[in-house]
């Protein structure tokens, strides 16, 4: 399985590619934004994605929006600071699959991870 | 602000340091600093507040305190830019966490970070700012609140 970790931090985005451990991931590929994401979510169709909100351009609610319309069984974790029940229902309701709130520690990214791939997506 | 809203950014750097570092992070004693006066150390990361508040927060650390942290969460690659990408991600969480006592009207933006002396004029301040001291190891670093 291949995840797709979506940050503008490159600082988290190495923390979660290096956390990874659910085994059944073999592949990780990161994008800085919103636009670098839809590119590469083309391109190399990942079954998974970790999502940030708060990001220059394309927000992560957008972009999450985009990625189900363009693949309705894609897996979905926001990952964001942001932490107001409305933006997570509205993360929800385009389509994420699961929240997950930072700061985060290596066990939680997995347990999260492990969660949504137990739970299933869109179908 | 009132000490309420001070309060919440407080306890969101307790949560941050523990969560992120260990427990040995600790916050000292808030404090007031007014007018124009503005604190910095080598590395500053600043969030723009708008929607029912007005006003920044920003984060700044000196740059040994910066290197420890990449180091404690396994980042091999300790440079300038992932020093100015951990103030700016310690900002932009300390602030989102916020949203939770807040609301979404409590409206951030993506952080803007420096090396060195800020910019401080790009952004908007209010009269007086609370700065919330941090200490980590031998480390010592600042939140600093200044919202309407």
């Amino acid at each position: 399985m291949k995840l797709l970790v979506v940050d503008d931090s490159h600082f988290i985005r190495n923390r979660i590619s290096r956390a990874v451990a659910v085994h059944k991931i073999d592949s990780v590929i990161t994008a800085p934004n919103g636009m670098e994401a839809l590119r590469l979510f083309q391109k190399e169709e990942p079954d998974l994605v970790t999502m940030d909100i708060t990001m220059p351009g394309l927000d992560g609610i957008a972009c999450t929006s985009a990625m189900v319309r363009l693949n309705p069984k894609v897996l979905i974790l926001v990952v964001s600071a942001v932490a107001d029940k409305a933006t997570a229902i509205r993360a929800l309701k385009q389509g994420a699959n699961g929240f997950l709130l930072k700061p985060f520690s290596d066990e939680e990214i997995n347990d999260s991870l492990t969660e949504l791939l137990r739970g299933g997506g869109h179908g | 602000m009132d000490e309420q809203d001070i309060q919440v950014l407080i306890d969101g750097t307790v949560h941050y340091f523990h969560r992120s570092l260990d427990k040995t992070a600790a916050v000292g004693t808030p404090y007031l600093i007014e007018d124009k006066q503005r604190i910095s150390s080598d590395y500053t990361g600043v969030i723009g507040i708008s929607g029912v508040r007005k006003g920044s927060v920003y984060f700044t650390a000196p740059s040994a305190m910066l290197r420890h942290i990449l180091m404690t969460h396994g980042e091999s690659q300790i440079d300038s830019d992932f020093m100015a990408d951990v103030v700016g991600e310690v900002a932009n969480t300390i602030s989102g966490n916020a949203r939770k006592v807040f609301g979404q009207e409590f409206i951030i933006s993506v952080p803007t970070v420096f090396a060195g002396k800020p910019d401080y004029t790009r952004f908007r301040f209010s009269d007086r700012s609370f700065v919330i001291p941090i200490h980590w190891r031998q480390y010592h670093a600042a939140l600093v609140v200044s919202i309407d």
